[in-house]
């Protein structure tokens, strides 16, 4: 993922850090495609309860992740207020909605640490590395974990 | 604009895969035992062109194994070597293996000697003929062109007839009066053209145009054989020449220009003596104490002795008049004339047709506005009727004529994008011998409709799924000849692939002559992979369809060549995802017929606007063979969660589509209720349940697979006219999985994940 | 001088490269796919020098001469051939069709464009 390679080809990296459901999460600046405000997301049938459904991006299909709900947290109510965060995943691209963007930060590789492993918890498997910004952790999203998988698409 | 060889390169690959399915037509019509030489020729032809090709682009190893292919198939071509079907399979093999260093080229990959070189040898042996290892240094410089036409433009262009006047022109010269001559190294040249160098349509003058661009030219005509006029015979050349050139060039590029004539003219060339640098002789050359001016040195043993024109004589000057019509030798002969020739092109079916090449990125983008446009015309439809303007107003006849425009052109557009499914099935010709051969069976592919035209996306995205099941053909649907002998079957099975456009859709069969599904096998394999229980009943089609369940795979052991850990799942899923139905049907003893079928096109359909749940949903139009509003006599409750509908006799299942997609639960009565009824390809249908039916229109089908993936049920994704998406039902996938629950809850059970 | 030149190759690949080359040295190139094509195009065209390829469907390169050979106001016109072999016997057999030269394939476009010059003017 070029999340790695950016972090051994550069001596630092830029995140892109937002809150949801009440805690400081961030993603690699590079899978940004841009940020945009809620809109009406058609539901699909037999989805998650994390896929909100998909929206219309400029002519193409994008899938809206809600954040909080994918990440086991506290969902917000005022779903309107929102934004989206759209990325590119592997190939793919993504919304994901959060409560609001905070801030874009670059924070030197060295500065970066592996989760500690805690299996109990749920939402560790969506980080990817940590990193203290003015006292605040921030969590470094694992977007590929962050996706649900597409078995059918191997082929 | 991008460099012009870089383009040609590029087409020079697209132009290799054409020939490449060339050859394998050939290859195939001399497998079925065509022996004719044009056939032959065809094949010869293709290898030949790429051969062609890749020496101009410098393709080493391509042009190895080609010319070693080429040679082969010219002992075939001269009726040398008469292939049996062995031949044929190694021809095959390298043709298969020609295409791999095409694609390899193409992509800057390299394929090791190793992987061609045990065909190459089989090659030989077969046709013997042995590898000449003299092969010419092929090398090519795509070097800017640039020809300095400064000395000849001065020259006066002399149509029609170049006469002696030309000649003394280039004499610009004086050999006496330069200075540099002293010192100069150089050449004196007799030379004597023969008549065949006038009927060949050589031209002395150029000749000596081109010597002298090779230096200082020196010439002097010698007219003496020229007969009397009245013994002139002015299809004869009586004119020679006298040549020196003075020049620091090396014989060989003397001889050069004398190339195209070698034997068709008296020719001598002795290099001069160094007059007056003595310091410096000729090292290498042989020294012979020729006299400067001696230009009567007899004809080297080489050079063919001109026939004797000296018996002739005249006092016309001259050389052969363009003009003057003639019998030459040569136009006895001509076979055919050019007229009836070219009579008989016109009407050829074989005249090629102008074509233009296009990047398909370009059709893409275009097929993309195109979808756009459509969208726009339905918004502005809509804005139209919103309006509430008149439908036989001007405004809405001309929406309407743009709504026709639209269509036409969205159909042109997607007829730009269709192909002949003919490369396809040449793949799978490939993957029927290759893995025949690797399992030891005897397998003839079979081939209909090639030239059935699907999408090119189509045909892409088909390869995959069909090469699984080409294989597991091979693989488990054949049986061994030892047991088809057993059976009373010949030795050498068969796969049938087969394409056809129905009903609006494209249809592809992959059939095997095996021995057809072992059901028993399949239910046991079935249970032990706890997929189902021993106590289901499943009849015969339901135990077919368990080959498509995930993790499924009849095979005891995994054979090298289908079990890759891909099943028929996946097989089942990309055809899904192209907005196809796979079916299997199977007789036991004489084969299992794949049946596979396709949307025409990716891009567009037509489609049923209906409301359900509070969303919008699409139906494709062409799977829906009514609508109705259902009475209380219509509706018959069957079971306790389920209804029937009645429709002219026969019951047909009532699906509540909002409860299938989990939108909402059941509705407490259908009375009054919209349904679709729903036709499927295995003849069943259905009453899909909605709210409302808003319109019927022409959707741009928008691919869900590539940003989130499958949804049960779901074939993929609209935008309508307000800009929010709506999806397309997969009627056929939704009433598979239904759980026909129309009067209580109940969430619908997912059959594969 | 600027040359008008007619091109017969059944390969488009070769038609794209003696276009590109001819094309570059200012000569005006027509280009056909076979002899018949070339019997064709020649009926509207007055070149100064034909090339043409000898193995071709329909109409090969050695037909293909002799029918330009053996109309009056064709007979004329220089024809290089376009072969891969320098074989004398191809060259012996290129000639008695009528051929006024011949170009070894991969051509290098200055030599193409020498030989044409020396043939044409």
């Amino acid at each position: 993922m070029t999340d790695t390679e950016k972090q051994t080809d550069t001596s630092s990296i830029e995140l892109l850090s937002f809150r949801v459901g009440g805690q400081d999460y961030s993603v690699d600046i590079m899978s940004v495609r841009e940020i945009r405000g809620a809109a009406k997301a058609t539901s699909l049938p037999h989805a998650p309860p994390f896929v909100k459904g998909v929206i219309n991006l400029r002519g193409t299909v994008l899938p809206i992740l809600d954040l909080s709900a994918r990440l086991g947290l506290k969902t917000g109510d005022d779903t309107e207020r929102n934004v989206i965060i759209v990325v590119d995943i592997g190939g793919r691209t993504a919304g994901l909605m959060v409560d609001a963007v905070s801030d874009i930060l670059a924070i030197p590789t060295e500065e970066m640490q592996a989760p500690p492993d805690l299996a109990a918890d749920h939402a560790q498997t969506f980080v990817s590395s940590l990193t203290i910004v003015d006292g605040r952790m921030i969590r470094i999203l694992d977007l590929d974990a962050v996706m649900p998988p597409q078995g059918e698409e191997a082929a | 604009m991008s460099d012009p060889m870089a383009e040609i390169r590029a087409s020079f690959f697209i132009e290799c895969e054409e020939l490449l399915e060339s050859l394998q037509d050939g290859l195939n019509l001399m497998d079925n035992g065509d022996s004719d030489s044009e056939t032959i020729n065809v094949v010869f032809r293709a290898v030949h062109s790429i051969k062609g090709g890749a020496g101009a682009f410098g393709l080493d190893d391509l042009v190895h194994f080609a010319h070693r292919f080429e040679t082969a198939m010219d002992e075939v071509r001269a009726g040398r070597f008469v292939p049996d079907t062995e031949a044929i399979r190694v021809f095959f093999s390298c043709a298969d293996l020609l295409g791999d260093l095409i694609r390899a080229a193409r992509d800057g990959h390299v394929i090791p000697p190793e992987k061609t070189s045990p065909i190459l040898d089989l090659l030989d042996k077969l046709v013997g003929c042995e590898e000449e290892e003299d092969e010419e240094e092929l090398e090519f410089t795509p070097a800017a062109l640039s020809f300095d036409l400064g000395d000849t433009a001065g020259l006066p262009d002399i149509p029609g007839l170049p006469s002696l006047e030309g000649v003394p022109d280039l004499a610009e010269t004086d050999l006496d009066s330069d200075p540099k001559l002293v010192a100069a190294k150089g050449f004196d040249i007799t030379f004597k053209p023969e008549t065949a160098l006038y009927t060949s349509g050589n031209e002395p003058l150029y000749l000596l145009r081109a010597l002298r661009d090779l230096g200082d030219l020196e010439v002097e005509c010698l007219t003496s054989q020229i007969p009397a006029l009245d013994a002139l015979d002015p299809d004869l050349g009586h004119l020679s020449w006298k040549l020196r050139i003075i020049t620091e060039e090396p014989i060989e590029s003397v001889r050069e220009v004398f190339e195209f004539v070698d034997g068709l003219c008296t020719l001598d060339i002795t290099p001069l003596a160094t007059p007056v640098d003595f310091s410096a002789p000729d090292d290498d050359g042989p020294s012979i104490a020729d006299l400067p001016n001696e230009f009567n040195t007899p004809t080297s043993p080489s050079e063919v002795p001109a026939p004797d024109n000296s018996a002739v004589s005249t006092t016309e000057p001259g050389e052969p008049n363009k003009e003057i019509t003639k019998e030459s030798p040569k136009q006895t002969t001509a076979k055919e004339t050019p007229k009836p020739a070219s009579n008989k092109a016109s009407s050829a079916p074989t005249q090629p047709r102008a074509t233009v090449r296009v990047d398909l990125e370009r059709i893409d983008r275009l097929v993309n506005l195109v979808g756009e446009l459509v969208i726009n015309q339905a918004m502005l439809s809509q804005s139209v009727t919103e309006a509430g303007i008149a439908p036989n107003s001007p405004v809405s006849t001309g929406l309407e004529e743009f709504l026709q425009l639209t269509r036409d052109i969205q159909e042109s557009v997607m007829m730009i994008r269709a192909q002949p499914i003919k490369s396809l099935f040449q793949r799978m010709g490939r993957i029927v011998r290759e893995s025949s051969s690797s399992v030891g069976k005897e397998v003839r592919l079979h081939t209909a409709g090639e030239n059935t035209e699907v999408d090119k996306t189509v045909i892409e995205r088909l390869a995959d799924p069909l090469t699984h099941m080409i294989r597991n053909a091979v693989d488990h649907g054949l049986e061994t000849p030892e047991k088809r002998e057993a059976a009373g079957k010949p030795r050498e099975g068969r796969v049938t692939m087969t394409a056809q456009h129905r009903s609006g859709r494209i249809l592809i069969e992959i059939a095997d002559d095996g021995a057809g599904i072992n059901r028993e096998r399949v239910r046991e394999k079935a249970i032990e992979k706890g997929l189902i229980t021993a106590e289901m009943q499943l009849n015969d089609a339901d135990i077919d369809g368990l080959l498509f369940m995930p993790g499924f795979s009849t095979a005891s052991e995994i054979s090298n060549l289908s079990g890759r850990g891909v099943g028929m799942d996946v097989v089942k899923s990309s055809i899904q995802s192209l907005g196809g139905r796979i079916t299997i049907t199977s007789v036991e003893g004489e084969g299992t017929t794949f049946s596979i079928s396709l949307p025409l096109t990716l891009a567009v359909l037509d489609g049923m606007v209906v409301r359900v749940g509070g969303e919008t949903l699409v139906v494709p139009l062409n799977a829906i063979l009514e609508t109705l509003t259902l009475t209380d006599d219509d509706l018959k409750a069957l079971g306790p969660e389920t209804h029937v509908v009645q429709i002219r006799g026969g019951f047909i299942p009532l699906l509540d589509l909002g409860a299938e997609l989990g939108y909402r639960p059941p509705q407490d009565s259908y009375v009054g209720g919209i349904v679709l009824l729903i036709g499927q390809e295995d003849g069943n249908r259905a009453a899909l349940a909605v709210d409302a039916i808003e319109d019927q229109r022409q959707v741009v089908i928008k691919g869900l697979e590539g940003s989130y993936g499958r949804v049960p049920g779901i074939a993929a994704a609209t935008i309508l006219g307000d800009g929010q998406i709506a999806l397309i039902l997969d009627p056929t996938d939704l009433v598979s999985q239904a759980s026909g629950k129309t009067k209580k809850r109940n969430l619908p059970v997912q059959l594969a994940g | 001088m600027s040359l008008e030149v007619l091109a017969v190759d059944d390969s488009r690949t070769m038609r794209d490269m003696l276009n590109l080359a001819l094309s570059s040295a200012g000569f005006t190139t027509h280009l056909a796919e076979d002899g018949i094509h070339g019997l064709e195009v020649l009926e509207g065209i007055e070149p100064d020098v034909i090339i043409t390829d000898i193995n071709m469907p329909r109409m090969d390169g050695f037909g293909f001469m002799d029918a330009v050979r053996s109309e009056d106001k064709w007979s004329r016109i220089p024809i290089l051939v376009l072969t891969t072999e320098s074989a004398d016997e191809l060259k012996s057999k290129a000639r008695a069709a009528g051929a006024t030269g011949w170009i070894v394939k991969p051509f290098d476009p200055t030599k193409l464009v020498k030989a044409l010059q020396m043939v044409a003017g």
